[in-house]
This record gives C-alpha cells, sequence and structure tokens, in this order.
C-alpha cells in the first residue's frame, strides 16, 4: 500500500558550542543547502517542508518555523512541524517520509535543529510548574538512576560508560561535523573524569551544541532518477508511554521493545546483529549504549555491556554503533535524532568518508525522548524494500 | 488515496480560565470522544495531538498529555507544535500510507496561563522584530486598517461578522461569548486597537477537541453518515510582516484550491479567522458565496482556545455532515500573524 521512499541527500552544519556568526535562519539554511546539493535540487524542485526541533523556550522563539519560511523559500508550500522530545529528529524524519510513502508528495526536504547558545537550556528544563513534580535536575541528574538501576541488575563493571565514552569521541575524530574532537581520551583519563551525576562522568555525557540537520526525501520515480547515492526507507516505527507509573521498566521500557520488535518485523529482520552493518543509536550518556543494545534486540538481557567490553560496537567490530561520534560528539538536541537517522543513510549511501563502514547494506537510526518514553527508529538499505 | 472520514468528536466547554491541568482538561474529552465513537482504547491505530508549548508557559507540556491517554500498552503516538488540526493531517498521513486504519487526534490550548496577546508576539522574527513587541491585536489591527484603507472592507461589514458570530453562538454550548447585538451597538463601541473594536478580537479561551478518523469501511461501519475528507492541504505564506500582502490571503487560496473547495457547492464553512476583518478576507480567498453558511458555531470570535480552536472547526463542519443538515461543508485552521499558515479541508457526506 504505501508508496517507497528513499533519502537522496542528507547535509549537516558543523556542530559547536556556539554559532555565534548565524542566525537560527542561517544555521537551518546552511543544513539545507548541503542537503539540496547532495540531492542535485534546488529550493524550487520541493514540495514540502517537515521541520522538527526540541522545546522552543530552548531558544525562545514560539513555533519558530513560522519565522523560517523566508529561510526555507517555503512561501507557497506546506510546512509542517512536529515536536516529540528528544526524539523529535528521529519522529520529524518518518513523519516527512510519510509524507512520500502516503503518495501525497514527490519530494520532501526535512530538516531538524537546535541552537543552544541562544537560550539556556538547564533553565528552559527546569521551569516549575504548579502542581507538578520539579525536576530541576537536567537530563543528567534525571537518568543516572535509571543507570544505577541498569549496573545493579546486569552486574555490569564500572568502566564500561568510559569504554562507550572513549570510543565514541575517538570515532568523532573521523566525523569533521563532530562538535568535540578530543583524540587523546584513553580508558584511564576518562575513569578520572569528574563525576557529575553518579554514575555518570563528564566524558560519559554529551556536550550542548548548536547544530542542524537536513534530509531530502524522494518518491520512487525521483530517487530511480537520481545519480547520485541513496538510502531506500525500509521501516519506520515510532512508540509512546507515559512517563511514570508503578512497576515501570525504565532500564528496557515496553515502548522501546515494542518499537524495535514492530521494526524489524516490517523491515524483515530476523537477526538485527546479523542483517544490520552500522548502527546510528541515541546515546545521550554512554551507558545507554550497552542498555539500548539489549532494549533493541542486538544484545541477550544483561549481556549489552560485554559487546561493549569485547568491542563488539567498535567501529571495526561486529555491530559499528555510532562511528559518527553520536550523541555524545556532538547534541543539536532537535537535530540529534535526524543527526542518526541521515548518518545511517549517510553509511548506506557510502558518502560518511572517514567514519564509513565497508559495505554497508542495512543500517538503523534510533532516537528516543522525554523520560525514555517517546522512541523513533528507522532501517535504510541499499537496495529497493 | 484511501477514503478518510472525520467519524467523531467531542469538545470541552470553552472557558476564560481554567485551574485544570492540562490532563486534567483533556481527560473528559478523550473518553468523550471514544464513547461518542464507540470505540474502544486498543482499536485506535494512531494517536496525534496538537499543542504549543509557549501556551502553557513549560517545555515539553506535551509529554504529560501521554497520561491522559491510557498508553499501555504503549502506543503509536506522535505530536506537532502546532493547532489540533495539523496532528488531524499528519494522522491522514499515516492513514494513506496504509500502516493503520483509525486515528485519535486532539488539539489543547489553555490562553489564560499568561497573556496571549504578548505571547503570540514570540512568534515574530527574534531578531529585528519581536524585540518591539507588537502584540496580536496591534498586528492585526495594522492589517485592519490597510483592508479599510484600500476598501477591500468596511466597518459596517467587519461588524456584520462580528453579530452574525455572536448571534450563531447562542445555539454553541462550547462558545465562551455569545449574544445579541446591533450593527449600531457594535459599531458605537470603543476601539481596543485602531480600528478593532472588542467584539471584533477573538475571544481567547481554554479548551480542547477531540477527532477520531478512519479509513473506508471502519468508518462506516462506526457512523452513520460519515464526513469524508474529499480534500485536505496546507499552505504557508512570508512572516515578513513589510514583504506581505495585507488585504489577501494567498495561502489560504492555494490551499483551497488544491482541497478542491471551488469543484462544488459548500453549504456550511467553519472558518478559524480570530478577527472580523479576517474571516471577510479568508471568505474571498476560499470563493465562498451567499450560498454558503459561516461558521453556524460562532467560530474564533466567540471561541479561539489556541491549538484546539482549527480542530475544533473540523468538528463542526463534520458534525453538519453527520447529522445531515449539510452535504459538503469546509473546516479551515489557521496560525501565525495574519493568517500566515492556513489548512483546508472539504468534507462530504455519502
Amino acid at each position: 500500500m504505501a508508496e517507497r521512499c528513499a533519502v537522496i541527500g542528507v547535509g549537516q552544519t558543523h556542530h559547536t558550542s556556539c554559532r555565534a556568526d548565524v542566525s537560527i535562519a542561517g544555521l537551518v539554511r546552511e543544513a539545507v543547502d548541503r542537503a539540496l546539493v547532495s540531492a542535485h535540487m534546488t529550493m524550487a524542485d520541493i514540495d514540502a517542508i517537515v521541520i522538527g526541533k526540541a522545546p522552543d523556550m530552548l531558544e525562545g522563539v514560539m513555533m519558530p518555523e513560522l519565522w523560517l519560511v523566508d529561510a526555507l523559500a517555503a512561501a507557497g508550500k506546506p510546512v509542517f512541524r512536529v515536536h516529540t522530545a528528544g526524539s523529535v529528529g528521529g519522529s520529524t524524519a518518518i513523519v516527512a517520509a510519510q509524507h512520500v510513502m502516503s503518495g501525497v508528495h514527490k519530494r520532501v526536504l526535512t530538516v531538524g535543529f537546535e541552537k543552544q547558545s541562544d537560550g539556556n537550556a538547564m533553565w528552559a528544563l527546569s521551569v516549575p510548574m504548579p502542581f507538578g513534580m520539579p525536576v530541576h535536575a537536567g537530563a543528567g541528574g534525571y537518568f543516572s538512576p535509571i543507570i544505577r538501576s541498569y549496573i545493579k541488575r546486569s552486574g555490569a563493571p564500572a568502566h564500561i560508560g568510559c569504554m562507550v565514552a572513549v570510543k565514541d569521541r575517538t570515532n568523532a575524530c573521523k566525523n569533521p561535523y563532530a562538535h568535540l574532537h578530543e583524540p587523546d581520551w584513553t580508558l584511564e583519563k576518562a575513569m578520572a573524569s569528574p563525576m557529575l551525576w553518579d554514575p555518570v562522568r563528564m566524558v560519559e555525557t554529551c556536550p550542548s551544541s548548536d547544530g542542524a540537520m537536513a534530509l531530502v526525501l524522494a518518491s520512487e520515480d525521483v530517487a530511480d532518477a537520481h545519480t547520485g547515492p541513496k538510502a531506500w526507507v525500509h521501516a519506520t516505527a515510532m512508540r509512546s508511554e507515559p512517563t511514570a507509573f508503578a512497576g515501570r521498566n525504565q532500564v528496557s521500557p515496553k515502548a522501546s521493545e515494542d518499537c524495535a520488535a514492530d521494526l524489524w518485523r516490517k523491515a524483515g529482520i530476523t537477526s538485527p546483529i546479523d542483517e544490520i552493518d552500522a548502527v546510528e543509536m541515541y546515546v545521550p550518556f554512554a551507558w545507554f549504549e550497552p542498555m539500548w543494545l539489549e532494549s533493541l534486540g542486538f544484545a541477550p538481557k544483561d549481556q549489552g555491556w560485554r559487546y561493549v567490553e569485547d568491542g563488539v560496537t567498535e567501529m571495526t567490530g561486529r555491530l559499528p554503533v555510532n562511528c559518527s561520534g553520536g550523541v555524545l560528539s556532538s547534541n543539536p538536541i532537535g537535530a540529534s535524532g535526524m543527526l542518526r537517522f541521515g548518518e545511517a543513510a549517510m553509511q548506506v549511501m557510502g558518502i560518511a568518508g572517514e567514519h564509513q563502514v565497508d559495505s554497508v547494506r542495512k543500517a538503523f537510526g534510533h532516537a528516543y525522548g522525554g523520560g525514555s518514553q517517546f522512541f523513533a527508529m528507522w532501517v535504510v538499505g541499499a537496495n529497493k524494500p | 488515496m484511501r477514503d478518510v472520514a472525520i467519524i467523531a468528536s467531542a469538545q470541552a466547554i470553552n472557558a476564560a480560565t481554567t485551574t485544570a491541568t492540562p490532563v486534567e482538561m483533556l481527560i473528559p474529552v478523550v473518553n468523550q470522544v471514544l464513547e461518542n465513537a464507540g470505540i474502544a482504547r486498543a482499536d485506535i491505530g494512531f494517536w496525534c495531538h496538537g499543542s504549543c508549548d509557549y501556551m502553557t508557559g513549560q517545555p515539553f507540556s506535551f509529554v504529560s498529555a501521554v497520561d491522559a491517554l491510557g498508553a499501555w500498552p504503549p502506543i503509536i503516538e506522535s505530536h506537532v507544535e502546532a493547532d489540533g488540526a495539523f496532528a488531524l493531517y499528519e494522522a491522514w498521513i499515516k492513514i494513506q500510507t496504509g500502516e493503520v486504519d483509525t486515528a485519535l487526534v486532539f488539539g489543547n490550548g489553555r490562553s489564560s496561563s499568561g497573556d496571549i496577546n504578548r505571547i503570540l508576539t514570540l512568534q515574530l522574527d527574534p531578531y529585528v522584530v519581536g524585540p518591539l513587541w507588537p502584540d496580536d491585536r496591534s498586528i492585526a489591527a495594522l492589517q485592519a486598517r490597510a483592508c479599510l484603507e484600500s476598501g477591500v472592507v468596511t466597518e459596517r461589514a467587519m461588524a456584520e461578522v462580528a453579530m452574525r458570530n455572536h448571534h450563531n453562538a447562542i445555539s454553541n454550548p462550547y462558545a465562551l461569548r455569545r449574544g445579541d447585538h446591533t450593527i449600531d451597538e457594535l459599531m458605537a463601541a470603543a476601539r481596543v486597537a485602531d480600528p478593532l473594536r472588542e467584539l471584533d478580537c477573538p475571544a481567547h479561551a481554554d479548551g480542547v477537541t477531540a477527532v477520531i478518523i478512519a479509513a473506508g469501511d471502519r468508518a462506516r461501519s462506526l457512523a452513520k453518515r460519515p464526513a469524508w475528507i474529499r480534500g485536505i492541504d496546507h499552505r504557508i505564506e512570508s512572516q515578513n510582516l513589510g514583504n506581505r500582502s495585507m488585504t489577501t490571503l494567498p495561502s489560504a487560496a492555494a490551499a483551497a484550491h488544491k482541497a478542491g473547495v471551488g469543484s462544488d457547492k459548500i453549504d456550511v464553512a467553519e472558518l478559524h479567522a480570530p478577527y472580523t476583518h479576517q474571516e471577510l478576507l479568508l471568505t474571498s480567498a476560499l470563493g465562498l458565496g451567499e450560498s454558503t453558511s459561516i461558521n453556524p458555531s460562532g467560530g474564533a470570535l466567540c471561541a479561539n482556545p489556541m491549538m484546539s480552536a482549527g480542530l475544533a472547526r473540523f468538528a463542526e463542519a463534520a458534525a453538519r455532515i453527520m447529522n445531515g443538515s449539510a452535504d459538503r461543508t469546509l473546516g479551515h485552521a489557521s496560525s501565525g500573524p495574519w493568517m500566515q499558515q492556513n489548512l483546508v479541508c472539504v468534507l462530504e457526506g455519502e
């Protein structure tokens, strides 16, 4: 029933702590222009635009897509805004793909962005509300008890988070767009990194970034006619569950497990670790890599940390995870999910440069948000689904 | 394209202020729309929510809304930072992919959390326009003045729009403002932002709307007379106030064309036009004539719960089909200064 859809254009900004040289509009346009060049298109070729970003209060502009119309040359076109918390970059790519898979549009531009330097995320995430539970902890304080719970139940040794951090920061040095280029990390040095939210050390924490990611999604006829690299969308899936209730498994939420199972079924994948060649996973705190490996079905329960320890998720390993450096090396929040989806597509398209894995046939993009409760995932492949 | 129809709706009674949290506002309306459709939670394929953090004054304000849905086991769900009518558009797209057959969409907003006229200023260019703090009424007044000076509207026509909507709202139990007024009385009222008078401006409200849509035979089995979506499209125009027509709405005209508004007579149109002069501009942009009944609900002038008001127009337009009083209706939602973004939907009975 659904039409086929392919990624034919990918473009991102150099992510950094403060892009003082551009406005929000300029930042978004930079990623969009690069995506259009890679799709061999201009703005005039685009039928519809789907925009995603995390809370508007991070920059202080309410529904900024309204103001960004000129920057996107969108006057006269449909502009659609998605916001699903941290998963938004992934959800936005999925909604954009569905604009094509529905048969409604043929050439859809999608962009996710955040300009964290224009505001103060810690403030914006901690506005006290009447009758609501004040968090005042930021994301690290929120997730650290969940990580402690994982360590306790799996018996993982204390150095696993640092191993992930060293891997991702090392991979990021191969990605010219990554925010952090820190080639000197060793496990020993990482273990001495300051403790921020026990057991999360500073090196195990994502940075605050300005950045944007854009994709051009095309229908089958348009993608067939495109002479450049392309990545076909094999399957997409989304799931949500409430933030808190008694008995909720916050280490491996059912919404995560259900979403992954649905995705693998739709993509015709029976053994993810054997059939997926590259993974771009949403890991804002290092320990989430082993946690998601288990939740998504790449590793058996309580064994994810062993995969990290054995080097399975290294760029040269059996299941390369976050060769781009991941969220741990660049976190423009509203773009971070789309970076995972786009970097997965880049691996399939063979355009990932120095962080390219050899002969990727299928890649997995992943994002999550809220209190580990919103999930968005896709599988892209070199062949038509 | 798959045939998709609105098969049920529910609204909260619009209030000037409420002390309820968003979740407390949502639960009764979500329950009501499920009951109206005669469908169980487990039979909803997709859920989509429209709201805006700046309305609540809280980042991630939509996150708690999931608590109102009974999202266990986990559900397929998404959120738009926009009116619930855009959530309906996303759900319509989702049904077109064949992935699901039913969707529950909802929009909610609490305009009373702050000064809505000033909050809307934050939608403007943050570097060169927003810092001047023109509020929503003042911006609308500039447009109304330009329309009057150019002769595309008259003060009497604006008063007639106010009179008709407030009269129509008498029979709408969800409206916030209603009543019979004479033209003379309306035209003698004090101006609040020259040339606008109080009843030329929207009645900002706290409200919730929920709608269920379903595909094909599923819709036929759930409703006696589903309101079929025959065309739906949205378009946007530049926000640059200095580089925009103040007297026409090209994005509304383009969306109406794409949605097929002009291919037959529209019996009833429910328009999300916050200000009286905007209803006149919009009626003209959509090509609606004398034979179309405009806003039998009283429209946004009589209750404008931001992020829910557009979806409420869809619910009202669908209700006319479902109760057999109309055969072809139009639902409309708008967003941004000077109705910068317009979503148009044509509904028909079988």
